[in-house]
């Protein structure tokens, strides 16, 4: 299943789906040492966020949530890419400031009603002035 | 639609006005398009909150700009930092702890940034003016910028606050148009007799409650008793931007964008109504507290945001009068520059009694300064009384500025006021 996403950070990437049922602030709620979710109010506490692509319905939180992603993807315990159903400026900067300082891309699509469930298998493609697309590989 | 740039904008993307405003802008121009602005528009100043160590990325992030040779475009404040540079003494970090902190606040001044380490740049010969156009982190100088004086920014933070020091543009969206600062929801204060007096402790109340109940919407006040000063307005935007997201609060004859209530709602009605009691404000005020009367106290923490001019100056009263001298500490955050001017004024001369230990460049509740955390740390700052406990661990008593000077005095939580 192939489905049209809009990018708010450009990059590809391939990776099992872990889908949070609630929005979720890096700052606070991420330990970037670990990449393990450790907000104690959240459903999902305990789970990694390392190598998965992040499926959620936003961001939320402090605008530092951009610095705890970005530290997170320069130490290799960030996700590998996030699919959010509506646009996050703040995890926006976060990847972008990975980007360009360490050339580590996490792809960021913004995808209504993604569809995509826990274990899946995906993959992410936008360039720049391409049509970016999310790709269901396996079902779970 | 696609985000509209000036042959000025573009060229900068470019690099004609060198790499590191080119690497800010390529940032800025993803962030607007994230948001969907149309355009950018000049600003006239910054105030960046990246002095804060997060890891390895703020470092590298700066770092990087001044490598490129990037300089802010217009005046730019510092927030604090995790370091007191004026008091190292006061600091319980090592050497290796403090070295990357202290890096990150000197690489900031490379860039042309004032060395300001306030939360309080409002309060300095920076301070914005009416209707100007800002870009501006630290959640209290957001709200108060935009409330109290009427000058227009977003809640920027990590990052994008810098690139619009570097490239003197903001996104042209939410608070920077004059369609998006009217009031949405309307708090009214009900119940209260007649004249009655503007305490601390109703400001903070009020602003806890609005900050809680607004969302991101933009919130009107109705009903407040004139200030005292301004200083009850920062300790109202700095509790509703700790409760909540407000960047933006009118109170109706206070704030200069609300005149009447017409002004602040643009004449529309407001899509909600809640009213604001005394037990409302009291029971928001006791929710900050974690510790009842008369517990034993390990020191009391003043400044959150940094105590002004005329703060110190009621203390200092205070403390002439109270004359606490039970050994507990008084830690007070406050700007250098507002240090400066109280050492010229010779205003510690016969204090020596009291433990005052002033704070500059950063704050209390962010670092480690504090000796004891062995009792209640008592505070008249909401916002101190909300980040402390998850912080640094401490134990919150909260209490107007007479109350805490009494409870250093006794060496107990004495809250006598209302």
């Amino acid at each position: 299943m192939i489905r049209p996403v809009q990018m708010l950070a450009f990059g590809a990437a391939r990776g099992t789906v872990l889908v949070l049922a609630r929005p979720l602030s890096f700052w606070g709620g991420v330990d970037a040492r670990t990449g393990k979710i450790i907000d104690a109010s959240h459903p999902d506490r305990g789970c990694s966020v390392q190598g998965r692509v992040l499926a959620m319905p936003g961001g939320r939180g402090s605008s530092s949530s951009a610095s705890v992603l970005a530290e997170a993807l320069r130490r290799g315990t960030g996700p590998v890419a996030i699919v959010i159903e509506r646009p996050d400026p703040i995890l926006a900067v976060g990847a972008l400031v990975a980007q360009s300082l360490y050339g580590i891309a996490c792809p960021i699509a913004v995808c209504l009603g993604h569809g995509l469930a826990t274990g899946m298998v995906v993959s992410i493609h936008g360039a720049p002035g391409d049509d970016a697309t999310l790709v269901i590989e396996e079902a779970c | 639609m696609p985000l509209d740039l000036t042959p000025d904008d573009r060229a900068m993307l470019g690099g004609a006005f060198g790499p590191g405003a080119a690497s800010a802008m390529q940032i800025l121009v993803t962030y607007a398009e994230a948001i969907g602005a149309p355009w950018l528009l000049d600003i006239r100043r910054a105030h960046i909150d990246g002095c804060l160590y997060h890891g390895q990325v703020s470092l590298d992030f700066v770092e990087r700009l001044v490598a490129l040779e990037a300089r802010v475009r217009v005046p730019t404040t510092l927030n604090v930092g995790s370091i007191d540079l004026i008091h190292p003494e006061l600091m319980r970090l090592d050497a290796v702890e403090q070295a990357p902190a202290r890096r990150l606040m000197t690489a900031h001044q490379a860039l042309g940034c004032v060395p300001s380490f306030t939360c309080a740049p409002y309060q300095t010969m920076f301070r914005p003016s009416f209707g100007e156009q800002i870009a501006w982190g630290e959640s209290n100088a957001i709200v108060f910028a935009n409330s109290v004086i009427g000058a227009r920014t977003n809640r920027y933070g990590d990052f994008i606050d810098l690139c619009c020091a570097v490239t003197g543009r903001a996104p042209a969206w939410g608070l920077h148009l004059p369609e998006n600062r009217l009031a949405r929801i309307l708090f009214r204060l009900t119940g209260f007799c007649g004249d009655f007096e503007p305490t601390d402790t109703l400001f903070v109340g009020v602003g806890l409650i609005v900050g809680r109940l607004s969302g991101d919407t933009v919130p009107v006040i109705e009903g407040l008793p004139l200030p005292r000063d301004e200083d009850q307005l920062k300790a109202l935007g700095a509790a509703a931007a700790s409760s909540g997201a407000v960047g933006l609060f009118h109170a109706v004859g206070i704030t200069p964008e609300a005149p009447t209530l017409a002004a602040a709602t643009g004449g529309r009605t407001p899509a909600t109504v809640f009213a604001i009691t005394p037990d409302d404000v009291a029971a928001a005020v006791r929710d900050l507290s974690d510790v009842p009367d008369g517990g034993p106290l390990a020191a009391v923490c003043l400044g959150t945001p940094h105590f002004s001019h005329a703060e110190w100056q009621r203390l200092l009263r205070l403390i002439r009068e109270i004359e606490p001298a039970a050994g507990i500490p008084i830690y007070v955050n406050t700007g250098r520059e507002t240090l400066r001017r109280l050492e010229a004024e010779n205003a510690f001369s016969g204090l020596d009694r009291a433990r005052i230990v002033p704070v500059t460049d950063t704050c209390t509740y962010v670092t480690a300064i504090l000796e004891r955390l062995d009792g209640a740390v008592m505070t008249n700052s909401a916002k101190w009384a909300h980040y402390a406990p998850g912080n640094i661990g401490a134990v919150v008593a909260f209490g107007e500025l007479r109350d805490c000077v009494l409870s250093a005095a006794s060496g107990r939580v004495m809250r006598t006021a209302r």
